[in-house]
């Protein structure tokens, strides 16, 4: 018995060295040891080797369903003038101006139908589909038995994944945090000055680091000489709880949220302990003055580290980038916006909030292959004279989706859970009527249709 | 989310499917995943609401309309039989050639059913006759606030005017077939679905 406890605790100590020597230390440092870029390599040789063999099987037998990501049907994106114009163009013209006609109603029917078949906006909350299997058995889709090869492959993966990656990461996982809240406390006893600011800075990015480690994240930063400064306000899209880790590996942010209870209330209330960030209660968030103004009085202070804001409100599945909410647009302070664009082969970052809760959303993220991201960051913006902050949000939101090729919405994250409002509607009532009785002013001008 | 639904979906129901709607196997597995999605519920058919979730549907002026066609007389559930039959009559009428075993009778996308299904989103009561009333609740669902009773009225006096031919101040299908035969309808109310 003791025999077996000696040996166990051996084994745990060695554990434990191999991941301070090998992983922690290097990573606080800032110095890869290339293990994950070896790793990325092998990953990627062996994803493509599936994907050819995926290939071949579904060739070789033509029943089974091939997989097209393309969407289900084709749509021409008319605007309604343009499609009920072409209805109308083969119907006996009216004599009197007013313009309405029978098949008026096939317009809405078609767009309605087509909607239902696919529409932009559902598809965003939900993982996006991908092209070819990645050998996780949370994205098989459609594909069925095809190897033993790819099965044997599989199941190595599934090994892998589950019993030696996913405790190291949990070990990993649990050091940063613990350093985190160490860290900052112990930093937070020390009196306002530059070496404090420092010192937060450097508890703060290693920790973030240790947490990159225990995703096997892969970031990609371009164009670091947009980074953002201090004063500013760091604007990006949302997909996971994830992205403030991935950001926060390569500069320090002040963050802005909610006050949590449990665990993630200790985190927050270490971290303010050493450098200012911004929490709010859950009463002040509905008053739109009072964030405003704190957020003002943050950026004000040059001293401050940058706020980091998701505009968007909620999590979407990295496709798209959904409306910004004008609120941070209002404040006045310069924005620098970041794209942040995951690669989906090797794990889907994004949080289903609605399915997923935190704990689960966590096991599955560390039970990816690999986290691979791409952050651009984007010059500063600041909002121009004569336009207003949905303007100006809407400007900051195209350079993103434009720089991480996404596709850019107006509709808003919220549709996640609320319905859409009823001016909406009212707006396309509005258009069709004027297209009905607007017509006899321009019955000259518009000439023949 | 669509990762286990085509496995829900049994190949003797495909097949039935197939020869009843004309859609391809790959068609009718991509809108099983679809319809799974709509399918909040998980009980393996949609209600009124699930549709409603669809924003761009939501904001549709027909949108009530057009998600009442999918639901039999009557009924508050429609499940993926009646889903893909509704969906049917937008396929393109230029499929039936390729497809291999055709429906007998009347398949359900050709021009003339076409035509009956959009007649059927102004007769509501179906009596087979469009009355002023049903085409006055038509347009003020169209135009919203926008136009007064009045004017509203004499555009549908004017229409109804302008289709009938035997004089009893209703549409029936064949005047409506007259008064829209020149209309592209086979481009007009189809949908173009991938393979």
């Amino acid at each position: 018995m003791e025999g077996a406890w000696d040996i166990a605790s051996v084994l745990f100590q060695v554990w434990l060295s191999i991941v301070v020597g090998l992983i922690m230390l290097p990573a606080m440092f800032g110095v890869s040891l290339g293990f994950t870029d070896l790793y990325i390599k092998v990953l990627v040789k062996t994803l493509e080797w599936a994907t050819r063999r995926i290939q071949r099987g579904q060739n070789e037998q033509p029943t089974l369903p091939s997989q097209s990501a393309n969407g289900i049907i084709e749509k021409n994106d008319g605007s309604m003038e343009e499609e009920i114009g072409e209805l109308r163009r083969s119907h006996p013209k009216s004599l009197a101006g007013v313009d309405f006609t029978l098949c008026d109603v096939f317009y809405f029917w078609k767009k309605g139908i087509e909607n239902i078949v696919e529409d932009q906006v559902t598809q965003r909350f939900t993982s996006e589909e991908l092209v070819s299997w990645n050998l996780l058995t949370r994205t098989n889709n459609n594909f069925c038995y095809i190897s033993v090869r790819v099965t044997i492959m599989w199941g190595l993966g599934v090994f892998i994944r589950y019993c030696i990656l996913l405790p190291l990461r949990i070990t990993l996982a649990a050091i940063g945090l613990s350093w985190l809240v160490i860290g900052t406390t112990l930093v937070g006893f020390l009196p306002n000055s530059n070496v404090k600011n420092s010192l937060s800075d450097l508890v703060h990015i290693t920790c973030y680091r240790i947490c990159a480690r225990g995703l096997s994240a892969t970031i990609r930063y371009h164009n670091k000489e947009n980074r953002p400064q201090k004063g500013g306000i760091c604007v990006a899209n949302h997909t996971s709880p994830i992205d403030i880790v991935i950001l926060a590996n390569d500069g320090c942010y002040a963050m802005v949220g909610q006050v949590h209870g449990g665990l993630m209330g200790v985190i927050q209330r270490s971290m303010v302990r050493s450098c200012p960030h911004v929490w709010f209660e859950r009463s002040e968030m509905k008053d739109r003055n009072t964030v405003a103004n704190r957020l003002k009085d943050h950026i004000a202070d040059k001293t401050k580290l940058p706020i980091l804001i998701f505009p968007e409100g909620t999590c979407i599945n990295n496709t798209s980038v959904m409306m910004f909410k004008k609120g941070s647009f209002e404040i006045g302070g310069t924005i620098y916006p970041v794209a942040i664009k995951y690669d989906p082969q090797f794990g889907d970052a994004f949080w289903n909030s609605a399915k997923y809760n935190m704990v689960s959303y966590i096991l599955r993220m560390m039970t990816s292959w690999a986290i691979v991201c791409n952050v651009w960051y984007l010059p500063p913006m600041n909002q121009q004279n004569g336009e207003d902050a949905v303007q100006f949000a809407n400007r900051v939101k195209s350079a993103i989706a434009n720089q991480g090729g996404l596709v850019d919405l107006s509709w808003d994250g919220g549709l996640k859970r609320a319905k859409v409002k009823e001016s909406y509607k009212e707006e396309q009532q509005k258009m069709y009527s004027s297209m009905i009785v607007g017509t006899d002013c321009h019955e000259n001008s518009v000439g023949p249709t | 989310m669509g990762s286990r639904a085509s496995s829900l979906l049994r190949e003797e129901d495909i097949e039935e499917i197939k020869k009843e709607t004309g859609f391809s196997h790959s068609q009718i597995t991509r809108l099983y995943s679809r319809f799974h999605s709509l399918d909040k519920g998980e009980n393996g058919a949609l209600s009124r609401e699930d549709f409603q979730r669809i924003p761009e549907l939501a904001i549709n002026p027909l949108g009530d309309r057009i998600i009442n066609a999918f639901f039999p007389e009557g009924e508050d559930q429609v499940n993926f039989r009646g889903f893909m039959k509704t969906l049917a009559r937008f396929r393109p009428v230029e499929d039936n050639e390729k497809n291999k075993g055709p429906p007998s009778g009347e398949p359900l996308n050709s021009r003339m059913n076409k035509l009956l299904f959009a007649f059927r989103l102004y007769d509501l009561d179906r009596d087979d006759k469009i009355s002023r009333d049903e085409l006055l609740q038509v347009l003020r669902m169209m135009v919203g606030v926008n136009i007064s009773d009045e004017q509203l009225g004499s555009i549908a006096d004017r229409t109804i005017q302008e289709a009938d031919t035997n004089g009893d101040m209703c549409i029936s299908f064949t005047e409506f077939t007259k008064v829209l035969e020149k209309v592209d309808v086979e481009q007009k109310m189809s949908i173009r679905f991938l393979h």
